[in-house]
């Protein structure tokens, strides 16, 4: 269970300030969409996040901790782009994340482990419908099918936190629909929150337990001497929990009376 | 049709491709059909026949003082200084560009180091390498090293540089060490890059042979053209440059080839 707090961080370039006095938790196994419009700071977020970017002032603890200073295996990312190795076949993608941490010095796997990891890559592949294509290189692979590998990829290396970076964001609405599926049952049974960007709403509120919008409240002039803040941190009802499946937005059929939470109890069905 | 859009079949191509080289021939023989018909004497031009004759001499007859086949003795010593210098420079250059390029600590320690003995003009350290080096091999070899390892490195260095940052973080999110970057994200992608940098510099190292050749040697395709210079034995010194050339035409087709057949996955990639 990984809890992400962030307390009054501020990101600043020279005298630009990006992003100005941002304090947010996410609770273990939530699913968090960051959206705004371009420029609002939600990507240099994401990349501190991602120790890619070191904030300013404030500081972020991951489980109480401080971040580290430098990428890590507990934090995954799928990005918009170049995800994924170009020289490596979609099953040496996946391998690639078994063969790093067993094998300090050659990040090459023989034998039986090889054999296992392998095993372990394969089946992980035809979770993300990729199966078929597993001696193909991302280049011969459609947009969509790069980015189910990139899922596969950082999620072979189990992840306590996935980041998301504008991931599906190049795709055609039917496959990013599509994978919009298969992202929410990865988030279901694998033991990781997910932080993602967005510029799309819809995607936010499709898939997020919450969503944050950033955005910039002065234009002009004043511009870069004000940063973005939180503008709007809105908690997606029905309550989404990741592991338990989703009432159907659609139902119009009687409901029993478990949930409390409501003052009109709408439980979820069993 | 607009001119832009006019593209040749097939067939058209290769008449297109065939035309300058027809042209140029035939040039050569009318010229030298008008300057021997004034003096058959004449040793600028000399004859298509001639030109077989003394191809055939060089080539295919062994030398009646010491038994060697001269082209075929000088080809071998010129490849063996050519290929030794190519191996120092691609090594060097290997290790060098990518901590170079990996590194931005090696960066700020090497690069402008590199990038200003780049700017030495190798044959004026040609005199100083035949005073420190002798006249032997060693000053050859180095002299081609000096002339191509630094372009070599700036070059692999750069592409280095060019493969994108998400990539490199991606890489640490699957946990992957320096050392486990190196290995097996960043050398496996620019080792192709490499073999069209190598490509690239078969021009430079064979005038750094020949030059070195001509100016003290006892073997070799470039002391044998300058050798024959003196008799103005044209017959010699076209056949040498024609062959030169096709050895050139050949190492650049090779590693051509070799860069396809090693690394499939470039191609798309790029």
């Amino acid at each position: 269970m990984t809890a992400i707090s962030v307390s009054h961080v501020w990101k600043e370039y020279g005298d630009q300030i990006v992003l100005e006095n941002v304090t947010l938790d996410f609770a273990p196994r939530s699913f968090v969409a960051l959206v705004g419009p371009s420029g609002c700071g939600k990507t240099t977020f994401l990349r501190m996040l991602l120790s890619e970017e070191v904030p300013t002032r404030g500081q972020i603890l991951v489980d109480g901790r401080p971040l580290p200073r430098e990428p890590g295996a507990d934090r995954g990312v799928v990005f918009q782009r170049y995800s994924v190795f170009p020289h490596l076949t979609v099953l040496g993608n996946v391998l690639l994340a078994a063969e790093l941490p067993r094998a300090p010095l050659t990040g090459r796997l023989f034998g039986t482990a090889r054999r296992q990891a392998q095993d372990e890559a394969r089946a992980l592949i035809a979770e993300v419908g990729l199966a078929g294509a597993e001696d193909k290189y991302p280049a011969a692979l459609s947009g969509g099918m790069q980015q189910r590998l990139a899922l596969a990829q950082a999620i072979m290396r189990k992840p306590k936190i996935l980041l998301l970076d504008e991931p599906f964001g190049a795709l055609d609405p039917g496959i990013r629909a599509d994978i919009h599926v298969l992202m929410r049952r990865l988030w279901n049974s694998c033991e990781m929150s997910v932080v993602m960007v967005t510029h799309d709403l819809k995607e936010a509120f499709t898939l997020a337990t919450r969503v944050i919008a950033f955005e910039r409240r002065r234009t002009g002039d004043d511009r870069a001497r004000f940063g973005a803040v939180v503008a709007r941190d809105i908690e997606v009802w029905p309550r989404r929990v990741a592991g338990q499946p989703d009432i159907p937005a659609d139902r119009d059929d009687p409901i029993s009376s478990i949930d409390l939470v409501r003052d009109d109890p709408a439980p979820r069905p069993l | 049709m607009r001119l832009v859009n006019l593209r040749p079949d097939k067939g058209t191509a290769i008449v297109l491709a065939l035309v300058p080289f027809v042209l140029v021939v035939a040039a050569y023989v009318l010229g030298s059909a008008e300057r021997l018909a004034e003096n058959p004497a004449d040793k600028l031009l000399p004859s298509l026949a001639t030109l077989a004759e003394t191809t055939g001499r060089v080539a295919f007859s062994p030398d009646a003082r010491t038994g060697d086949y001269m082209l075929l003795t000088d080809t071998l010593a010129s490849l063996e200084r050519l290929w030794s210098a190519l191996a120092i420079s691609t090594a060097l250059a290997l290790v060098l560009g990518l901590l170079i390029g990996l590194l931005p600590l090696m960066n700020a320690f090497l690069a402008p180091f590199v990038a200003l003995v780049s700017m030495v003009p190798p044959l004026a350290l040609l005199p100083i390498l035949f005073i420190v080096m002798g006249l032997g091999e060693a000053s050859k070899i180095a002299l081609i090293v000096i002339g191509v390892a630094p372009f070599l490195t700036r070059d692999l260095a750069m592409r280095v540089k060019e493969l994108p940052k998400e990539q490199l973080i991606k890489a640490q999110t699957l946990g992957a060490s320096t050392w486990q970057i190196a290995l097996r994200v960043v050398l496996p992608q620019i080792l192709p890059r490499l073999l069209d940098a190598l490509r690239l510099s078969l021009g430079p190292a064979f005038l750094f042979l020949i030059a070195a050749e001509a100016i003290a040697s006892d073997s070799g395709l470039g002391y044998r053209i300058f050798l024959v210079r003196r008799y103005l034995a044209m017959d010699v010194i076209l056949p040498y440059v024609a062959w030169i050339t096709i050895l050139s035409v050949a190492m650049d087709y090779g590693l051509a080839k070799l860069r396809d057949a090693a690394f499939p996955w470039f191609g798309g990639a790029r």
